[in-house]
């Protein structure tokens, strides 16, 4: 009987073969926390009697959330991950470098078949360079530190496979809208998502990783993918590291597998206040939008702002709304400077925000009003995400925020895209 | 463990932003301070409702979202007893029992808003006395009745070093 990519990455890791179903202690090779999740995790490493950290080179700590500090009860738990990190001697990005979810890959420590964990939900982000990472919580996060090792019980696996090509106007984020809204957000609870097909294939490695990054909102440990010509060489801009990719067998065992067509796709939108709310975007346009976010660890890629300043060029935003946007890395802030994106955005009218998560989780760079409709490119709209529980958040691709920004409405970005 | 209260009753989809908001979490570390904003976004008078030893009861997917672990933390530091919920999200699941908050599977269907409880953990059964019922209990996989009782997972470390199932 064949193996899923999950049970095989896995089976690498714990010294067994490891089936769906069967609990498995794995070795762990890259280790992140983030500002959120790593004060209480530096907690738990300290109960737990913790001395060092199993490899220093194996560890990260990002401050991306809050960052810049925007009070002084921030300051002081970033300061403790800043003499944690040091005492330990593993690496720390501060304020300005990113999101963990883009300077993770950018680093070149994972890559295919890696396993890491990560105390932040969307550590699946790096499925999309095939390897086996997941979100865990603080203490998890210490126990890892400490002996480079975590538990797991073995998911079993849904496979998408995806057919066909995406339409023109119609991106990977509307992929993986339109998925989420068909499995709902607890269809692929304790489960692996394997995503496959030509529709998945013929993206960019930028576009596959917003797909990846989602995987936790249809409840999943992880979102994989095949690692190929493009996976190979994105990762050869960061490294000369050598991986071996990991593929299912053939004879591998589902526990569904879900076909899809998708070259009728539409631009698709998560409405409030959950993530599978997902309808088509005609059904809201027209609607008035307040604020328009682009970036963040979904859709902060080169890539991302890119596209949208395919549409700002030229144009101004609609008087009265609000464009925030956050690259999603330093590295990728620079790019988009060398290439004039910067530019094109900021004349457009875009309030340029630290590389980082932007103002996704509510606790600085753009709180909405109470009463205010927001358009973002990130990966949650519960109430309350973005700081104020009486503003309604809706989730789309760069293009069709970018398109709404320069209408002040909801607006279809293929009449922007010729 | 034995627990006695009452049920607050919560919907299907309890994310952990609506249990501990992003904009109070990244503060501090004072889970008591965290835990006078739980479930604020959904019941702003959550809080001062409880009373020592209730019950949180969910739909399905109870906990989905963040990771962080400043939720189970702030249900556990508000006195509340035990969540019971159909169904819970992953994270949220394995940080409940690392941090030492009992989470139990049941169907949640046959429970009321304000019915008095009383669970026994390790007979597997809650009492629902409102209602005269008995409800089962799916039970917890071997390794997390482990880390319960070692009394979560620091506990764990402390004992073993390490993660010891043997």
């Amino acid at each position: 009987m064949g193996q899923t990519t999950i049970e095989k990455i896995l089976t690498n890791h714990c010294g067994k073969e490891a089936r769906a179903n069967e609990i498995v202690v794995a070795r762990v090779d890259y280790i992140m926390g983030q500002d959120g999740t790593a004060p209480l995790a530096i907690n738990a490493f300290n109960e737990m009697a913790g001395q060092e950290v199993f490899d220093a080179a194996k560890v990260a700590f990002v401050i991306d959330h809050s960052a810049p500090s925007p009070n002084e009860g921030v300051s002081a738990l970033h300061k403790l991950m800043r003499e944690f990190s040091a005492d330990k001697r593993f690496r720390l990005y501060d304020i300005g470098e990113g999101v963990c979810h883009q300077l993770i890959p950018e680093s070149g420590e994972v890559g295919p078949g890696s396993l890491v964990i990560g105390a932040d939900s969307h550590t699946c982000t790096y499925g999309a360079l095939n390897a086996f990472s997941t979100g865990v919580g603080s203490t998890d996060l210490a126990g890892g530190l400490i002996s480079g090792q975590m538990w797991f019980k073995v998911p079993e696996t849904i496979k998408f496979v995806c057919n066909g090509t995406l339409p023109k106007g119609v991106f990977s984020k509307d992929l993986i809208l339109y998925l989420i809204g068909d499995v709902t957000a607890d269809g692929a609870t304790y489960m692996a998502a394997e995503y496959t097909g030509e529709a998945i294939t013929s993206l960019s490695q930028e576009a596959r990783f917003t797909i990846a990054n989602m995987a936790i909102e249809m409840g999943a440990k992880a979102g994989l993918m095949e690692a190929d010509d493009k996976t190979f060489a994105w990762l050869r801009r960061f490294t000369n590291r050598e991986f071996t990719p990991v593929t299912a067998d053939e004879d591998a065992v589902y526990a569904e597998v879900r076909e899809y067509d998708v070259s009728k796709l539409e631009p698709q939108v998560a409405k409030p206040h959950q993530v599978d709310h997902v309808a088509p975007l005609s059904e809201v346009v027209g609607k008035p939008v307040h604020q328009a976010v682009l970036g963040t660890c979904t859709n902060g890629r080169l890539e991302d702002l890119r596209i949208a300043a395919g549409i700002l060029s030229g144009r101004k935003i609609h008087p009265g709304l609000r464009l925030i946007v956050a690259p999603a890395s330093r590295r990728v802030l620079l790019d988009a400077m060398a290439e004039g994106i910067i530019q094109t955005l900021v004349e457009a009218g875009a309030a340029l925000v630290t590389a980082g998560c932007g103002p996704c989780v509510g606790t600085h760079n753009g709180i909405p009003s109470d009463g205010e409709t927001v358009i973002s490119t990130a990966n949650r709209n519960f109430k309350g995400r973005m700081g104020n529980s009486n503003a309604e958040i809706y989730l789309a691709s760069p293009a069709t925020v970018a398109a709404s920004a320069v209408t002040g409405k909801f607006t279809d970005p293929r009449e922007f895209i010729k | 463990m034995h627990f006695k209260g009452k049920a607050h009753k919560f919907g299907n989809d309890v994310n952990t932003d609506y249990i501990i908001s992003g904009k109070y979490k990244f503060k501090t570390l004072d889970m008591k301070e965290l835990s006078r904003h739980v479930m604020e976004d959904l019941d702003p008078e959550f809080y001062g409702k409880v009373t020592a030893g209730d019950f949180i009861v969910g739909g399905t997917n109870f906990g989905c979202g963040s990771s962080r672990e400043q939720a189970p933390l702030a249900i556990k530091y508000a006195d509340v007893g035990a969540v019971l919920a159909k169904s819970f999200a992953r994270i949220f699941y394995r940080n409940a029992i690392n941090t030492g908050l009992p989470v139990v599977e049941c169907d949640t269907d046959r429970i009321d808003q304000g019915d008095e409880l009383a669970v026994d953990l390790s007979a597997g059964v809650i009492e629902n006395k409102t209602k005269g019922i008995t409800l089962p209990i799916k039970p917890l996989p071997g390794v997390m009745i482990k880390i319960l009782n070692d009394g979560g997972l620091a506990a764990h470390f402390r004992k073993f070093g390490g993660f010891n199932f043997g």
